[in-house]
Protein backbone atom coordinates (compact mmCIF):
# COMPACT_ATOMS: atom_id res chain seq x y z
CA UNK A 1 0.00 0.00 0.00
CA UNK A 2 1.29 3.68 -1.06
CA UNK A 3 1.55 6.22 1.62
CA UNK A 4 2.19 9.72 2.14
CA UNK A 5 5.55 10.04 3.62
CA UNK A 6 6.20 13.18 5.88
CA UNK A 7 9.99 14.38 6.41
CA UNK A 8 9.53 16.90 9.32
CA UNK A 9 13.48 17.07 9.67
CA UNK A 10 16.02 18.61 7.54
CA UNK A 11 18.24 16.03 5.70
CA UNK A 12 19.47 14.78 2.61
CA UNK A 13 16.72 13.03 0.15
CA UNK A 14 18.95 10.64 -2.28
CA UNK A 15 17.94 7.68 -4.89
CA UNK A 16 19.67 4.34 -3.84
CA UNK A 17 18.58 1.54 -6.46
CA UNK A 18 14.86 1.75 -6.40
CA UNK A 19 15.07 2.81 -2.77
CA UNK A 20 14.97 6.84 -1.45
CA UNK A 21 17.96 7.35 1.48
CA UNK A 22 16.75 9.79 3.73
CA UNK A 23 19.73 11.16 5.75
CA UNK A 24 18.76 13.43 8.72
CA UNK A 25 21.77 16.23 8.73
CA UNK A 26 21.83 18.25 12.11
CA UNK A 27 22.54 22.00 12.63
CA UNK A 28 26.08 21.36 12.82
CA UNK A 29 26.46 19.66 10.20
CA UNK A 30 26.26 15.93 11.29
CA UNK A 31 24.95 12.88 9.37
CA UNK A 32 22.40 10.56 11.11
CA UNK A 33 21.57 7.06 10.43
CA UNK A 34 19.82 6.75 7.28
CA UNK A 35 16.32 5.53 6.88
CA UNK A 36 15.35 3.51 3.73
CA UNK A 37 12.26 3.94 2.02
CA UNK A 38 11.11 1.52 -0.94
CA UNK A 39 9.69 3.65 -3.70
CA UNK A 40 6.73 1.74 -4.13
CA UNK A 41 5.57 2.46 -0.65
CA UNK A 42 5.43 6.11 -1.22
CA UNK A 43 2.16 8.09 -2.66
CA UNK A 44 3.57 11.66 -2.07
CA UNK A 45 5.96 13.11 -0.03
CA UNK A 46 5.47 16.27 2.81
CA UNK A 47 8.36 17.78 3.14
CA UNK A 48 8.51 20.25 6.71
CA UNK A 49 12.19 20.05 7.63
CA UNK A 50 15.02 21.76 5.12
CA UNK A 51 15.28 19.40 2.80
CA UNK A 52 18.65 18.49 0.51
CA UNK A 53 17.92 16.71 -2.92
CA UNK A 54 19.51 16.89 -6.45
CA UNK A 55 17.79 17.05 -10.00
CA UNK A 56 18.77 13.61 -10.29
CA UNK A 57 16.24 12.55 -7.14
CA UNK A 58 13.25 14.20 -8.81
CA UNK A 59 13.95 12.65 -12.29
CA UNK A 60 13.55 10.02 -10.43
CA UNK A 61 10.21 11.04 -8.39
CA UNK A 62 8.63 12.26 -11.56
CA UNK A 63 9.31 8.61 -13.62
CA UNK A 64 7.35 6.99 -9.91
CA UNK A 65 4.43 9.84 -10.00
CA UNK A 66 5.22 10.50 -6.54
CA UNK A 67 4.64 14.79 -5.79
CA UNK A 68 6.57 16.78 -3.11
CA UNK A 69 4.68 18.96 -1.06
CA UNK A 70 7.01 21.60 0.60
CA UNK A 71 6.07 23.76 3.75
CA UNK A 72 8.13 26.62 5.07
CA UNK A 73 9.30 27.10 8.45
CA UNK A 74 5.93 29.11 9.33
CA UNK A 75 4.17 25.95 8.39
CA UNK A 76 2.80 27.87 5.00
CA UNK A 77 2.41 25.94 2.01
CA UNK A 78 5.49 27.06 -0.37
CA UNK A 79 4.75 24.69 -3.50
CA UNK A 80 4.69 21.27 -4.98
CA UNK A 81 7.00 19.43 -7.31
CA UNK A 82 4.25 17.93 -9.65
CA UNK A 83 5.50 15.16 -11.64
CA UNK A 84 4.71 15.10 -15.42
CA UNK A 85 0.62 15.13 -15.65
CA UNK A 86 0.35 10.92 -16.63
CA UNK A 87 -3.36 10.95 -17.27
CA UNK A 88 -4.06 13.40 -20.03
CA UNK A 89 -7.31 13.39 -21.58
CA UNK A 90 -8.11 15.80 -23.93
CA UNK A 91 -12.02 15.47 -23.31
CA UNK A 92 -11.54 16.12 -19.82
CA UNK A 93 -9.80 19.19 -20.30
CA UNK A 94 -11.63 20.78 -22.29
CA UNK A 95 -15.30 20.08 -20.64
CA UNK A 96 -13.83 21.07 -17.40
CA UNK A 97 -12.57 24.65 -19.13
CA UNK A 98 -16.03 24.88 -20.07
CA UNK A 99 -17.83 24.48 -17.40
CA UNK A 100 -15.49 27.18 -16.07
CA UNK A 101 -16.26 30.13 -18.91
CA UNK A 102 -19.65 29.18 -18.81
CA UNK A 103 -21.13 31.46 -15.97
CA UNK A 104 -24.03 28.81 -15.92
CA UNK A 105 -22.39 25.83 -15.74
CA UNK A 106 -19.81 27.47 -13.34
CA UNK A 107 -22.14 28.34 -10.59
CA UNK A 108 -23.57 25.03 -10.38
CA UNK A 109 -20.36 23.58 -9.41
CA UNK A 110 -19.25 26.56 -7.20
CA UNK A 111 -22.92 26.42 -4.76
CA UNK A 112 -22.15 22.13 -4.76
CA UNK A 113 -18.30 23.04 -3.00
CA UNK A 114 -19.99 25.51 -0.42
CA UNK A 115 -23.11 23.41 0.23
CA UNK A 116 -20.55 20.24 1.08
CA UNK A 117 -18.85 22.34 2.95
CA UNK A 118 -21.94 24.16 5.08
CA UNK A 119 -23.25 20.94 5.20
CA UNK A 120 -20.31 19.34 6.92
CA UNK A 121 -20.15 22.28 9.52
CA UNK A 122 -23.35 21.66 10.27
CA UNK A 123 -22.52 18.23 11.31
CA UNK A 124 -19.64 19.09 12.98
CA UNK A 125 -21.49 21.99 15.21
CA UNK A 126 -24.30 19.67 15.60
CA UNK A 127 -22.32 16.94 17.02
CA UNK A 128 -20.51 19.30 19.51
CA UNK A 129 -24.42 21.34 19.92
CA UNK A 130 -25.26 17.68 21.85
CA UNK A 131 -22.62 17.68 24.43
CA UNK A 132 -22.87 21.14 24.76
CA UNK A 133 -26.60 21.25 25.45
CA UNK A 134 -27.77 23.47 22.85
CA UNK A 135 -25.30 26.60 23.27
CA UNK A 136 -24.38 26.27 19.72
CA UNK A 137 -28.09 26.49 18.68
CA UNK A 138 -28.29 29.77 17.16
CA UNK A 139 -25.42 29.85 15.05
CA UNK A 140 -26.95 26.35 13.31
CA UNK A 141 -29.97 28.34 12.63
CA UNK A 142 -28.11 30.95 10.98
CA UNK A 143 -26.16 29.12 9.22
CA UNK A 144 -29.17 27.10 7.97
CA UNK A 145 -30.59 29.93 6.81
CA UNK A 146 -27.72 31.23 4.89
CA UNK A 147 -27.29 27.73 3.00
CA UNK A 148 -31.01 27.80 2.17
CA UNK A 149 -29.98 31.08 0.03
CA UNK A 150 -27.23 29.35 -1.56
CA UNK A 151 -29.62 27.34 -4.60
CA UNK A 152 -30.84 31.23 -5.43
CA UNK A 153 -26.73 33.33 -5.78
CA UNK A 154 -26.64 34.49 -9.43
CA UNK A 155 -22.94 34.65 -9.10
CA UNK A 156 -19.98 33.55 -8.00
CA UNK A 157 -18.83 36.31 -5.48
CA UNK A 158 -21.88 36.78 -3.97
CA UNK A 159 -21.73 33.40 -3.43
CA UNK A 160 -18.42 34.29 -1.92
CA UNK A 161 -19.99 36.34 0.56
CA UNK A 162 -22.42 33.79 2.21
CA UNK A 163 -19.53 31.57 2.12
CA UNK A 164 -17.69 33.79 4.07
CA UNK A 165 -20.42 34.58 6.17
CA UNK A 166 -21.39 30.96 7.33
CA UNK A 167 -17.28 30.37 8.10
CA UNK A 168 -17.37 33.33 10.30
CA UNK A 169 -20.43 31.98 12.08
CA UNK A 170 -18.87 28.55 12.36
CA UNK A 171 -15.14 29.82 13.53
CA UNK A 172 -16.70 32.24 16.28
CA UNK A 173 -18.24 28.64 17.52
CA UNK A 174 -14.75 27.51 18.21
CA UNK A 175 -14.58 29.53 21.45
CA UNK A 176 -17.43 27.54 22.48
CA UNK A 177 -16.62 24.38 21.80
CA UNK A 178 -13.15 24.20 22.94
CA UNK A 179 -13.93 26.55 26.03
CA UNK A 180 -10.90 28.78 27.83
CA UNK A 181 -7.95 27.21 26.67
CA UNK A 182 -7.37 28.86 23.47
CA UNK A 183 -9.15 31.98 21.78
CA UNK A 184 -9.39 32.80 18.11
CA UNK A 185 -10.60 36.16 18.36
CA UNK A 186 -11.14 36.58 14.62
CA UNK A 187 -9.27 34.50 11.92
CA UNK A 188 -6.53 35.98 10.70
CA UNK A 189 -4.39 34.42 8.46
CA UNK A 190 -0.68 35.38 7.33
CA UNK A 191 0.45 35.22 9.56
CA UNK A 192 -1.27 33.60 12.21
CA UNK A 193 -1.80 36.12 15.09
CA UNK A 194 -3.03 33.00 17.89
CA UNK A 195 -2.50 29.37 18.36
CA UNK A 196 -6.37 28.47 16.95
CA UNK A 197 -5.07 30.77 14.16
CA UNK A 198 -1.73 28.42 13.93
CA UNK A 199 -3.44 25.05 14.10
CA UNK A 200 -6.32 25.85 11.40
CA UNK A 201 -3.86 27.77 8.98
CA UNK A 202 -1.33 24.01 9.06
CA UNK A 203 -4.65 21.72 9.34
CA UNK A 204 -6.03 24.07 5.69
CA UNK A 205 -2.83 23.05 4.07
CA UNK A 206 -2.61 19.62 4.69
CA UNK A 207 -6.16 19.43 3.32
CA UNK A 208 -5.20 21.37 0.21
CA UNK A 209 -2.26 19.61 -0.41
CA UNK A 210 -3.94 16.16 0.27
CA UNK A 211 -6.70 16.97 -2.36
CA UNK A 212 -3.62 18.36 -4.66
CA UNK A 213 -2.51 14.29 -4.41
CA UNK A 214 -5.23 12.94 -5.03
CA UNK A 215 -6.19 15.18 -8.27
CA UNK A 216 -2.77 14.32 -9.35
CA UNK A 217 -4.03 10.64 -9.64
CA UNK A 218 -7.19 11.51 -11.78
CA UNK A 219 -7.33 13.47 -15.13
CA UNK A 220 -8.55 16.39 -13.38
CA UNK A 221 -6.38 19.47 -14.24
CA UNK A 222 -5.84 21.14 -10.84
CA UNK A 223 -5.61 24.71 -11.97
CA UNK A 224 -9.18 25.06 -13.20
CA UNK A 225 -11.31 25.58 -10.19
CA UNK A 226 -14.92 27.18 -9.88
CA UNK A 227 -15.77 28.44 -6.54
CA UNK A 228 -12.19 30.02 -6.20
CA UNK A 229 -10.78 31.80 -9.06
CA UNK A 230 -8.21 29.87 -10.96
CA UNK A 231 -5.14 31.14 -10.32
CA UNK A 232 -6.19 32.06 -6.49
CA UNK A 233 -3.72 29.67 -5.83
CA UNK A 234 -1.49 27.86 -8.93
CA UNK A 235 -3.89 24.37 -7.90
CA UNK A 236 -7.24 26.04 -7.33
CA UNK A 237 -9.42 23.34 -7.76
CA UNK A 238 -7.34 22.00 -4.81
CA UNK A 239 -8.81 24.78 -2.89
CA UNK A 240 -12.49 24.11 -4.41
CA UNK A 241 -12.19 20.12 -2.80
CA UNK A 242 -10.49 21.40 0.34
CA UNK A 243 -13.71 23.35 1.08
CA UNK A 244 -15.46 20.31 1.76
CA UNK A 245 -13.20 18.33 3.48
CA UNK A 246 -11.63 20.67 6.02
CA UNK A 247 -14.25 20.34 8.50
CA UNK A 248 -14.36 16.68 8.96
CA UNK A 249 -10.60 16.35 8.59
CA UNK A 250 -9.26 19.26 9.99
CA UNK A 251 -11.61 21.46 12.22
CA UNK A 252 -12.69 17.88 13.91
CA UNK A 253 -9.09 17.24 14.45
CA UNK A 254 -8.23 20.52 16.11
CA UNK A 255 -11.10 19.70 18.84
CA UNK A 256 -9.86 16.43 19.70
CA UNK A 257 -6.72 17.12 20.35
CA UNK A 258 -7.34 20.26 22.22
CA UNK A 259 -9.69 18.59 24.03
CA UNK A 260 -7.67 15.56 24.70
CA UNK A 261 -4.93 18.20 25.92
CA UNK A 262 -2.64 16.46 23.35
CA UNK A 263 -2.34 20.66 22.25
CA UNK A 264 -1.36 23.05 25.06
CA UNK A 265 -1.14 26.87 25.03
CA UNK A 266 2.70 25.29 25.78
CA UNK A 267 2.81 24.37 22.41
CA UNK A 268 3.20 27.44 20.75
CA UNK A 269 5.72 30.25 20.72
CA UNK A 270 5.04 33.94 19.44
CA UNK A 271 7.33 35.52 17.37
CA UNK A 272 7.37 38.58 15.29
CA UNK A 273 6.46 36.76 12.00
CA UNK A 274 2.73 35.54 13.93
CA UNK A 275 2.17 32.65 16.38
CA UNK A 276 3.67 29.26 15.63
CA UNK A 277 3.68 25.78 16.18
CA UNK A 278 6.33 24.23 17.86
CA UNK A 279 8.40 21.14 16.62
CA UNK A 280 7.22 18.52 18.45
CA UNK A 281 3.23 19.55 18.59
CA UNK A 282 3.74 19.73 14.94
CA UNK A 283 4.91 16.71 14.61
CA UNK A 284 1.97 15.53 16.57
CA UNK A 285 -0.61 17.33 14.59
CA UNK A 286 0.75 15.81 11.52
CA UNK A 287 0.85 12.74 12.75
CA UNK A 288 -2.60 12.60 13.98
CA UNK A 289 -3.89 14.11 10.52
CA UNK A 290 -1.94 11.06 8.66
CA UNK A 291 -3.89 8.65 11.22
CA UNK A 292 -7.06 10.05 10.42
CA UNK A 293 -6.53 9.76 6.22
CA UNK A 294 -6.01 6.18 6.68
CA UNK A 295 -9.26 5.66 8.77
CA UNK A 296 -12.10 4.03 7.15
CA UNK A 297 -15.31 3.95 6.51
CA UNK A 298 -18.01 1.82 4.90
CA UNK A 299 -18.77 3.87 2.13
CA UNK A 300 -22.87 3.59 1.24
CA UNK A 301 -22.77 3.19 -2.22
CA UNK A 302 -19.89 1.00 -2.80
CA UNK A 303 -20.80 -1.29 0.00
CA UNK A 304 -16.95 -1.43 0.51
CA UNK A 305 -14.12 -0.04 3.48
CA UNK A 306 -12.59 3.02 2.20
CA UNK A 307 -10.24 5.39 4.02
CA UNK A 308 -10.76 8.91 4.26
CA UNK A 309 -7.83 9.60 1.59
CA UNK A 310 -9.85 7.84 -0.43
CA UNK A 311 -13.02 9.66 0.16
CA UNK A 312 -11.07 12.82 -1.77
CA UNK A 313 -10.29 10.19 -4.82
CA UNK A 314 -13.89 9.75 -5.43
CA UNK A 315 -15.10 12.89 -5.05
CA UNK A 316 -12.57 13.76 -8.06
CA UNK A 317 -14.46 11.28 -9.78
CA UNK A 318 -18.14 12.29 -9.06
CA UNK A 319 -16.45 16.12 -10.51
CA UNK A 320 -15.49 14.48 -13.26
CA UNK A 321 -18.68 12.71 -14.20
CA UNK A 322 -20.40 16.09 -13.69
CA UNK A 323 -18.23 17.14 -16.05
CA UNK A 324 -18.61 14.86 -18.62
CA UNK A 325 -22.33 14.93 -18.15
CA UNK A 326 -23.36 11.58 -17.14
CA UNK A 327 -24.81 13.07 -13.36
CA UNK A 328 -25.05 16.07 -11.36
CA UNK A 329 -21.80 16.49 -9.08
CA UNK A 330 -23.65 16.13 -5.18
CA UNK A 331 -20.67 16.93 -2.43
CA UNK A 332 -19.66 14.64 -0.47
CA UNK A 333 -22.05 14.37 3.36
CA UNK A 334 -20.61 13.30 6.30
CA UNK A 335 -23.42 11.09 7.71
CA UNK A 336 -22.19 10.35 11.07
CA UNK B 1 -9.82 6.41 -35.95
CA UNK B 2 -8.15 3.64 -35.13
CA UNK B 3 -10.17 0.90 -33.52
CA UNK B 4 -8.41 -1.74 -31.79
CA UNK B 5 -8.95 -5.29 -29.67
CA UNK B 6 -9.11 -3.81 -26.94
CA UNK B 7 -12.04 -1.42 -28.22
CA UNK B 8 -13.72 -4.87 -29.63
CA UNK B 9 -13.63 -6.19 -26.50
CA UNK B 10 -14.91 -3.47 -24.02
CA UNK B 11 -17.42 -3.14 -26.66
CA UNK B 12 -18.61 -6.47 -25.60
CA UNK B 13 -18.76 -5.80 -22.46
CA UNK B 14 -20.20 -2.25 -21.56
CA UNK B 15 -20.76 0.56 -23.54
CA UNK B 16 -19.75 2.98 -20.84
CA UNK B 17 -16.28 1.30 -20.49
CA UNK B 18 -15.60 2.11 -24.13
CA UNK B 19 -16.63 5.16 -24.54
CA UNK B 20 -14.65 6.07 -20.85
CA UNK B 21 -11.03 4.27 -22.43
CA UNK B 22 -11.91 5.85 -26.08
CA UNK B 23 -12.43 9.83 -24.20
CA UNK B 24 -8.94 8.37 -21.81
CA UNK B 25 -10.83 8.65 -19.21
CA UNK B 26 -8.96 6.01 -17.88
CA UNK B 27 -7.92 4.74 -13.92
CA UNK B 28 -4.84 4.66 -12.36
CA UNK B 29 -2.84 1.15 -13.62
CA UNK B 30 -3.17 -1.21 -11.58
CA UNK B 31 0.38 -2.58 -11.40
CA UNK B 32 -0.34 -6.05 -9.97
CA UNK B 33 -2.62 -6.68 -12.80
CA UNK B 34 -0.15 -5.29 -15.06
CA UNK B 35 2.80 -7.40 -13.79
CA UNK B 36 0.85 -10.52 -13.40
CA UNK B 37 -0.16 -10.36 -17.07
CA UNK B 38 3.60 -9.69 -18.15
CA UNK B 39 4.46 -12.88 -15.87
CA UNK B 40 2.12 -15.02 -17.93
CA UNK B 41 2.93 -14.10 -20.85
CA UNK B 42 6.88 -14.43 -20.24
CA UNK B 43 6.62 -17.41 -18.10
CA UNK B 44 4.29 -20.18 -19.68
CA UNK B 45 5.19 -20.44 -23.05
CA UNK B 46 9.42 -20.00 -23.05
CA UNK B 47 9.88 -21.29 -26.29
CA UNK B 48 7.17 -18.62 -28.05
CA UNK B 49 9.39 -16.22 -29.26
CA UNK B 50 11.02 -17.74 -32.23
CA UNK B 51 7.81 -19.26 -33.73
CA UNK B 52 5.88 -16.28 -33.11
CA UNK B 53 6.01 -12.90 -34.67
CA UNK B 54 4.12 -9.59 -32.94
CA UNK B 55 2.15 -7.88 -36.11
CA UNK B 56 0.95 -4.45 -36.59
CA UNK B 57 -1.96 -4.55 -38.88
CA UNK B 58 -4.32 -1.49 -39.34
CA UNK B 59 -3.31 0.13 -36.13
CA UNK B 60 -4.06 -2.86 -34.15
CA UNK B 61 -1.33 -5.41 -32.38
CA UNK B 62 -1.69 -8.94 -32.54
CA UNK B 63 1.31 -10.07 -29.57
CA UNK B 64 1.11 -13.50 -30.92
CA UNK B 65 1.12 -14.38 -34.35
CA UNK B 66 2.23 -17.95 -36.07
CA UNK B 67 2.81 -16.86 -39.85
CA UNK B 68 3.05 -20.54 -41.17
CA UNK B 69 0.07 -22.12 -39.17
CA UNK B 70 -1.63 -18.85 -39.75
CA UNK B 71 -2.77 -19.04 -36.44
CA UNK B 72 -3.34 -15.56 -33.98
CA UNK B 73 -2.76 -16.78 -30.38
CA UNK B 74 -4.28 -14.69 -27.33
CA UNK B 75 -3.57 -14.99 -23.71
CA UNK B 76 -5.56 -14.14 -21.14
CA UNK B 77 -5.10 -14.36 -17.38
CA UNK B 78 -8.80 -14.22 -16.58
CA UNK B 79 -10.06 -17.42 -14.67
CA UNK B 80 -12.92 -17.65 -16.85
CA UNK B 81 -14.03 -18.12 -20.35
CA UNK B 82 -14.97 -14.72 -21.90
CA UNK B 83 -17.29 -13.65 -24.58
CA UNK B 84 -15.58 -10.15 -25.11
CA UNK B 85 -12.22 -12.80 -25.95
CA UNK B 86 -13.78 -14.21 -28.65
CA UNK B 87 -14.82 -11.54 -30.42
CA UNK B 88 -11.29 -9.70 -29.86
CA UNK B 89 -9.77 -12.10 -31.84
CA UNK B 90 -12.49 -12.59 -34.60
CA UNK B 91 -11.34 -9.05 -35.08
CA UNK B 92 -8.24 -10.25 -35.66
CA UNK B 93 -8.96 -12.70 -38.12
CA UNK B 94 -10.78 -9.99 -39.76
CA UNK B 95 -7.98 -7.53 -39.70
CA UNK B 96 -6.07 -10.36 -41.51
CA UNK B 97 -8.53 -11.24 -43.62
CA UNK B 98 -9.13 -7.69 -45.07
CA UNK B 99 -5.23 -7.50 -45.38
CA UNK B 100 -5.60 -10.71 -47.68
CA UNK B 101 -4.87 -13.26 -45.13
CA UNK B 102 -7.70 -15.65 -46.04
CA UNK B 103 -8.24 -19.14 -43.60
CA UNK B 104 -6.18 -17.97 -40.36
CA UNK B 105 -7.64 -18.98 -36.92
CA UNK B 106 -7.33 -17.86 -33.44
CA UNK B 107 -6.27 -19.63 -30.20
CA UNK B 108 -7.18 -18.67 -27.12
CA UNK B 109 -4.78 -19.32 -24.02
CA UNK B 110 -5.97 -19.21 -20.41
CA UNK B 111 -2.83 -20.77 -18.37
CA UNK B 112 -4.89 -20.30 -15.55
CA UNK B 113 -7.87 -22.28 -16.34
CA UNK B 114 -5.33 -24.72 -18.84
CA UNK B 115 -7.72 -23.93 -21.69
CA UNK B 116 -7.76 -23.09 -25.04
CA UNK B 117 -10.76 -22.12 -27.18
CA UNK B 118 -10.76 -21.88 -31.03
CA UNK B 119 -12.17 -19.17 -32.85
CA UNK B 120 -12.64 -18.88 -37.01
CA UNK B 121 -14.00 -16.30 -38.87
CA UNK B 122 -16.91 -17.62 -40.95
CA UNK B 123 -18.30 -16.00 -43.95
CA UNK B 124 -21.04 -14.14 -41.92
CA UNK B 125 -19.15 -13.43 -38.98
CA UNK B 126 -17.27 -10.73 -41.52
CA UNK B 127 -20.30 -8.22 -41.43
CA UNK B 128 -21.09 -9.01 -37.78
CA UNK B 129 -17.44 -7.70 -36.96
CA UNK B 130 -18.48 -4.84 -39.64
CA UNK B 131 -21.33 -4.40 -37.61
CA UNK B 132 -19.46 -3.79 -34.49
CA UNK B 133 -17.18 -1.33 -35.79
CA UNK B 134 -19.36 1.18 -37.17
CA UNK B 135 -21.54 0.31 -33.89
CA UNK B 136 -18.25 1.14 -31.80
CA UNK B 137 -17.87 4.15 -34.03
CA UNK B 138 -21.08 5.25 -33.20
CA UNK B 139 -20.83 4.61 -29.38
CA UNK B 140 -17.25 6.49 -28.47
CA UNK B 141 -18.11 9.70 -30.86
CA UNK B 142 -21.93 10.38 -29.43
CA UNK B 143 -21.58 13.20 -27.07
CA UNK B 144 -23.63 11.59 -24.00
CA UNK B 145 -21.77 8.68 -22.00
CA UNK B 146 -23.31 5.35 -22.06
CA UNK B 147 -25.37 4.47 -19.26
CA UNK B 148 -24.24 1.50 -16.19
CA UNK B 149 -24.76 -1.71 -17.04
CA UNK B 150 -26.02 -4.47 -13.90
CA UNK B 151 -23.97 -3.68 -10.75
CA UNK B 152 -23.32 -7.26 -10.64
CA UNK B 153 -21.22 -7.59 -13.42
CA UNK B 154 -19.57 -4.33 -12.75
CA UNK B 155 -17.49 -4.94 -9.00
CA UNK B 156 -14.10 -6.30 -10.94
CA UNK B 157 -14.52 -3.34 -13.53
CA UNK B 158 -11.39 -1.08 -13.09
CA UNK B 159 -14.24 1.52 -13.29
CA UNK B 160 -15.93 0.74 -10.65
CA UNK B 161 -15.90 3.12 -8.11
CA UNK B 162 -16.06 5.96 -10.71
CA UNK B 163 -19.35 4.87 -11.91
CA UNK B 164 -20.61 4.07 -8.32
CA UNK B 165 -19.54 6.59 -5.92
CA UNK B 166 -22.71 8.22 -4.83
CA UNK B 167 -23.98 10.50 -2.26
CA UNK B 168 -27.54 9.52 -0.99
S1 LIG C 1 -18.25 -0.14 -13.68
FE1 LIG C 1 -19.84 -1.14 -14.87
S2 LIG C 1 -20.88 0.53 -15.91
FE2 LIG C 1 -18.93 1.33 -15.20
S3 LIG C 1 -17.55 1.05 -16.92
FE3 LIG C 1 -17.30 -0.72 -15.61
S4 LIG C 1 -18.69 -2.22 -16.44
FE4 LIG C 1 -19.31 -0.27 -17.31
Amino acid sequence: MKQTKYLMNPGRLSRQDHTLKFTPVDEAGNEGQPRFLPVEQVSDLYVFGSLDANSALYNFLGKEGIAVHFFDYYEHYTGSFMPREYLLAGKMQVEQTKHYTFPKKRIVLARAFVEGAATNILRVLKYYDNRKTGSLADAIATIEQLMASIPLVPDVPTLMGIEGNIRQIYYRCFDAILGETFCLDGRSKRPPQNELNAMISLGNMLCYSACLGMIYHTQLNPTISYLHEPGARRYSLALDMAEIFKPILIDRLIFRMVNKRQLQPSDFRMEVEGCLMKESARKRFVQEFDASLKETIKHRSLGRSVSYKHLIKLECYKLQRHLLGIDAYKPFKAWW
Amino acid sequence: MTITGTYIKYYKVCFRKLWLFHHKIEMEHNSELVAEGSFIGEKSYPQRAERYREMLIDGSKIDFYDPYNKVVHEIKKSDKLEHSHVAQVQFYLYLLWKNGVKGATGLIEYPKLRQTQTVTLAEEDISQVENWVSEIERIVESEQCPGRIAKSRCRSCSYFEFCYAEEE
